[in-house]
């Protein structure tokens, strides 16, 4: 009669599936069969009377007086006369138990996976964590209640009969059992020793006084005395629930097992009508139990045999319990009630996701009476602290949570996203920490973030918009792992952009946190690392442009040798964005320039140092720039940096630098995505870097203006475009210059560092240099004005003589006769195709009549009366 | 030298509607061959009615003509004088469930002052050494299913100080607010009464709402009748301060035997009512009344 406990089992190899056990059974005799009705050798004889007894009356079928032996027609003790299920169950051949366990064991685990934390796993956690010295009592009443709550049915009921009802069940059983003085560990043993005598009860088929053992039992479960033991004492009496389940389904099952063991994945059609009609009575008779948790305990654990009576039995009890929940009135105890139906609930059917979360939202329904009177007078009563109250809650809303989570990762993430923003508007980073720990605990698994980004990146925003301090953001050592799940180049770029835009727009201080700054790196090296060679420009220059953002934040302050190991640090992560090197040369210079103001403008051998290491920092950083202007600009910034920080040699280099890629400008260049002439910027690159060749000292190993030469060399051979005066403004630019630097006193200096002025001190042989190269000048420019006058250059002729006039009008000593000549045959050789603007004509007249009145410069008049208005007509 | 005699029903749950064969065997078993004088088989259907002791008093003149009211009786020999053989042995039996006359199977019901009850009896006789062995079995009869369905229509009610009736000192109540609704009163016995209360405030807190069950049973005849009322059972729905404004659930199962669809005859009437009873905390109780009517359907 045995069953297989494999034979649900698929063939997994190739040879026919074979079911020992099944053919073993077709091979016996017929007669092995046992009908319906049958008779067993070893079966104990029962002669039970059930005669009714015509006088007995009955007051109530409540479960404290029900089960009393008077009552023949009790249904739970009705359905143990004749066929007793058990007695068939011991008939059954004692080698057979184990293979049925064995199979009882493997079903559970599919309902459940090996994924899931087991409540017993948590079992002993919650016995250790919970615990007291206070004294315990255990107080069973095995037979009637009524002594002690007389039942409000009162007014219905005839006094007479009630009295005599009541007399009658305390005469006959009124058992009660006070234990009191109890420390944990007895209150442990007591509570184990019941659970024996549940299974010795029931062994020696005594079912009704097993029910009454669990319904005792459950009602420990309303007492809150001694608050704080209360989650062990959930656990502890929730062990004997489980074994009464088990007892009452492995009955029920073994009832099926004729003539073979019901198959793990049995249904309705497979239960005979004993094996119905029994379980039905047990539900019947919970039903009747009179107080709610009770009923509430024991039906959920039982919930499992519904299987053996409808389909749809599980799915509608669930809802149901979880609604007769509401009716507890104590918050703790009906947390634990969830808890434990959550429990049986996700064992029987993991996949009835509603109940679990219903139970959750009624939890939370109910959560404002924690604060509400009933409580506060008990914790003052038993001197419990609030926050200490709170935390008997955890491991019943740990495990609903668990379960509610369990296979859930949509589900969950969906919670998740939501309770983050609770957490952030209600509680500090830590608890938001621990909720980031969660999701990526469940998310992890299986790569379950990949379907859940949305949610994710939903959770970051939430964070974001309640965490605006960095420090504290990045201080949750489970946001940057959190981060790790964004696997997906685009929505990885996309979370980093966000938290970005906050830092720039919130991030209102310098910061040196080295959190925020090793967590910002962080973000932005992803950023910076998601650039190749085909993201677009624009997507490059935002990212940039974050970065950069976040670098203009770092400061640290007065160390500034940290400040440059950040730069060389940032340089190395975010070699491919130019703008951000060109903003970390900025940064560079910009700290030398602050060590200069800090020190006064005198260096110390120690901050000479440094600014050269900043110097040198620039000048290895600028090459790597692939745009032509941004190095030239940035070697002539960098080079008055150094100048200004008395580093000479390291402006010489700059300056060299800078003109030796000169050659390198090409014609044209991409403007904003448009081809443009360089021409226009060239030529202000040039005129800025006349400029600045006033105050660079001659290097006194090379020749005298060494730099300008080398400019005006770089200029002549520079390729510039046909029809172009550019080469010959660069020239007209330079007079200006080399006026300035035959002054005695220059225009302008840079305070410590010694110009040509006090270099040569207006030595004849510097000035003669200086007039040599001017005259130079002004030949090429001539040569150029008279080419223009040959190829109907009239035009740019015109002009090119009036800038020319302009600046020996400005510079030139018109004292000399021939200078003097020079400047009329310009002024008329611009004005002798009439393209002068004839309003700027007569201004300069204007301004040169005005500049005569000037003491010393009485010469000019002269020239003025050479200077005529001419009109095109 | 042992001996078992047993009626096995065929039927699981035992329960028979009229017009139906009730069916099954009667098991023998012996160790050794058993002589016997006749084995006889009695089927049973009676309703017995008991007076309240308060009303014995009262109506003590008519006390003796409240006897056992037969509504089925009938009786079949099994097995004549004889032998049976050593073993097990079964045989097998059927009793047609039919009323002689306009009688009427009423639904079998336990209750205290009214009982509907239905067996079989088994009987055999032996020689004057032996003791004659019986056996009875209940079994269970269910009334023919009620045509006229009605739809069911929820009942409301509130309850405040206000509502009260039997108050003596009104003014020294707290104030409450209870409102729910029965889905309805008008209720199929086999399935659970349902509905929901509200506990939308109160002053003090509650101790407890429970449900309670309670059967009328009216005995009586031309000179007078009896009528109680007793608790079948009370249910609590709820327990303690609980959370107000939160819809608590009405839930109760009509127990099997103890409750059988509403019956009015000449001669007794078994009615049934539902209390929804509010606990105060000083153990002070108020009740709101519901008659039911239950049918099977």
């Amino acid at each position: 009669t045995a069953g297989c406990p494999f034979h649900h089992r698929p063939s997994a190899s190739r040879s026919r599936g074979r079911n020992y056990e099944a053919e073993l059974q077709r091979c016996r005799p017929e007669v092995a069969l046992v009908e319906f009705g049958d008779y067993h050798p070893l079966k104990p004889i029962m002669v039970t009377d059930t005669k009714t007894r015509h006088g007995a009356r009955k007051g109530s079928t409540s479960s404290s007086s029900s089960s009393s032996s008077s009552v023949p027609p009790d249904p739970l003790s009705s359905m143990l006369d004749g066929t007793d299920p058990l007695s068939m169950f011991a008939a059954a051949s004692a080698s057979e138990t184990p293979a049925i366990s064995r199979s009882r064991k493997e079903k559970e685990e599919e309902a459940v996976g090996a994924d899931f934390e087991p409540w017993s796993s948590k079992r002993g956690e919650i016995l250790a964590r919970f615990t007291t010295t206070e004294k315990l009592s255990i107080n069973l009443f095995m037979g009637s209640d009524r002594g002690k709550a007389p039942s409000p049915g009162s007014s219905a009921v005839s006094e007479k009969v009630r009295t005599r009802l009541e007399e009658l069940d305390d005469l006959e059983e009124g058992s009660q059992r006070e234990l009191l003085n109890l420390s944990q560990q007895d209150y442990a043993n007591r509570i184990e020793e019941l659970n024996q005598s549940l299974k010795e009860a029931w062994a020696s088929d005594q079912k009704v006084k097993a029910l009454k053992i669990v319904i005792q039992c459950s009602k420990l479960l309303s007492d809150t005395s001694v608050i704080q033991f209360y989650p062990s004492k959930f656990v502890l009496i929730t062990d004997i629930l489980d074994t009464f389940g088990q007892l009452v389904y492995d009955r029920i099952w073994s009832m099926c097992s004729d003539p073979r063991p019901l198959p793990d994945s049995f249904t309705v059609d497979d239960v005979n009508d004993t094996a119905k009609e029994t379980c039905l009575n047990w539900f019947f008779k919970i039903a009747s139990i009179r107080e709610l948790l009770p009923r509430l305990y024991v039906e959920a654990a039982i919930l499992k045999c519904n299987r053996f009576l409808n389909k749809s039995g599980i799915q509608e009890t669930l809802p149901r319990l979880t609604a007769m929940i509401k009716g507890i009135g104590d918050p703790l105890v009906a947390a634990y009630t969830r808890a434990y139906l959550c429990r049986v609930g996700v064992e029987v059917a993991p996949h009835l996701k509603d109940s679990l979360n219903q139970n959750f939202f009624d939890l939370l329904g109910t959560f404002r009476q924690i604060g509400g009177e009933s409580v506060r007078k008990q914790l003052a009563l038993q001197r419990v602290e609030a926050p200490e109250y709170l935390t008997l809650y955890s491991p019943a809303i740990s495990w609903i949570l668990q379960c509610i989570a369990y296979r859930a990762p949509e589900d969950y993430v969906n919670c998740a996203e939501i309770w983050v923003e609770f957490t952030c508007r209600h509680f500090t980073k830590r608890e938001v920490n621990t909720i980031l720990a969660d999701i990526i605990k469940h998310m992890t698994p299986d790569r379950a973030f990949e379907d859940a980004y949305s949610q994710l990146q939903s959770v970051i925003r939430k964070i974001l918009t309640y965490f605006h301090d960095f420090s504290v953001l990045f201080s949750m050592e489970r946001f940057l792992p959190f981060l790790d799940m964004f696997q997906k180049d685009s929505v990885r770029v996309e979370v980093c952009r966000s938290i970005m835009e906050i830092f720039i727009k919130h991030q209102l201080d310098l910061t040196r946190d080295p959190v925020i700054l090793n967590a910002m790196l962080h973000i932005c090296k992803t950023m910076h690392d998601s650039v190749n060679a085909l993201t677009l420009e624009d997507e490059r220059r935002s990212l940039a442009l974050l970065i950069i953002g976040f670098i203009r934040m770092v400061s640290f302050g007065r160390d500034f040798e940290q400040q440059l190991s950040f730069c060389v640090e940032a340089r190395a992560t975010f070699c491919n964005l130019e703008p951000v090197l060109v903003q970390l040369i900025h940064t560079v210079n910009q700290l030398a320039m602050e060590t200069r103001r800090v020190m006064r403008g005198s260096h110390s051998r120690k901050t000479a140092a440094f600014v050269r290491a900043c110097a040198a920092y620039s000048f290895i950083t600028i090459p790597s720039l692939s745009s032509i202007f941004s190095r030239l600009s940035l070697y002539l910034l960098s080079g008055q940096v150094a100048l200004a920080n008395q580093c000479l040699s390291q402006a010489d280099a700059f300056l060299k630098a800078a003109v030796s890629i000169l050659p390198e400008v090409p014609r044209s260049i991409s403007v904003e995505g448009k081809l443009r002439s360089s021409e226009s910027f060239l030529l202000d690159f040039t005129n800025n870097f006349l400029a600045m060749l006033l105050v660079v000292p001659d290097h006194p190993e090379h020749g005298v203006l060494y730099l300008v030469r080398g400019l005006l060399n770089m200029v002549q051979d520079y390729t510039w475009e046909d029809n172009s005066d550019a080469k010959v403004r660069v020239y007209v630019s330079a007079l200006p210059l080399l006026a300035a630097m035959g002054q005695e006193t220059y225009v302008y200096s840079v305070p410590k560092v010694d110009s040509n002025e006090t270099l040569y001190g207006g030595d004849p042989k510097f000035l003669s240099e200086i007039n040599k190269l001017c005259e130079t000048l002004i030949g090429q420019i001539l040569d150029h004005l008279k080419v223009l006058g040959r190829d109907e250059g009239t035009r740019r002729q015109g002009a090119l003589a009036f800038s020319l006039f302009g600046v020996l009008l400005a510079h030139g000593d018109l004292r000399n006769n021939k200078l003097s000549q020079l400047a009329v045959n310009l002024w008329n050789l611009s004005h002798k195709h009439g393209h002068c603007e004839p309003r700027v004509s007569v201004r300069t007249l204007e301004f040169v009549k005005h500049q005569a009145q000037q003491p010393d410069m009485s010469h000019l008049s002269d020239t003025v009366q050479r200077l005529t208005l001419q009109s095109r007509t | 030298m042992s001996v078992t005699l047993d009626i096995r029903l065929k039927r699981a749950n035992k329960v028979y509607r009229e017009g139906e064969a009730v069916a099954g065997v009667i098991v023998l078993a012996c160790k050794e061959p058993l002589q016997h004088h006749g084995i006889s088989l009695s089927m049973e259907g009676v309703v017995n009615l008991q007076l309240s002791s308060k009303s014995v008093g009262v109506f003590e003149a008519f006390y003796n003509s409240v006897k056992p009211i037969q509504l089925i009786s009938s009786n079949i020999e099994v097995a004549k004088a004889g032998k049976i053989p050593g073993g097990k042995t079964e045989i097998p039996f059927e009793f047609p469930l039919h009323t002689k006359g306009n009688k009427v199977l009423y639904e079998t019901y336990h209750g205290v002052f009214v009982n509907i009850q239905y067996s079989l009896r088994c009987d055999m006789r032996r020689s004057l050494l032996a003791k004659d062995l019986s056996r009875n079995c209940e079994f269970i009869v269910h009334c023919q299913p009620q045509k006229a369905k009605v739809a069911p229509t929820p009942v409301n009610f509130t309850i405040t100080p206000d509502t009260l009736e039997n108050t003596r000192e009104r003014s020294l109540l707290p104030k409450f607010l209870i409102r729910g609704h029965l889905d309805a009163t008008h209720c199929v016995i086999s399935q659970p009464l349902t509905g929901e209360v509200v506990l939308e405030n109160s002053d003090v807190p509650i101790k407890s709402i429970e449900l309670q069950l309670v059967r009328v049973e009216t005995c009586g005849c031309a000179e007078g009748y009896a009528r109680d009322a007793t608790e079948i059972q009370n249910i609590q729905i709820a327990e303690g301060d609980v959370c107000h404004g939160l819809s608590i659930p009405i839930y109760m199962v009509f127990p099997r035997l103890f409750t059988c669809p509403t019956l009015e005859t000449t001669n007794f009437k078994v009615e049934f009512e539902v209390n929804v009873v509010i606990v105060l905390h000083d153990d002070h109780l108020i009740t709101e009344n519901f008659p039911l009517k239950l049918c099977r359907v």
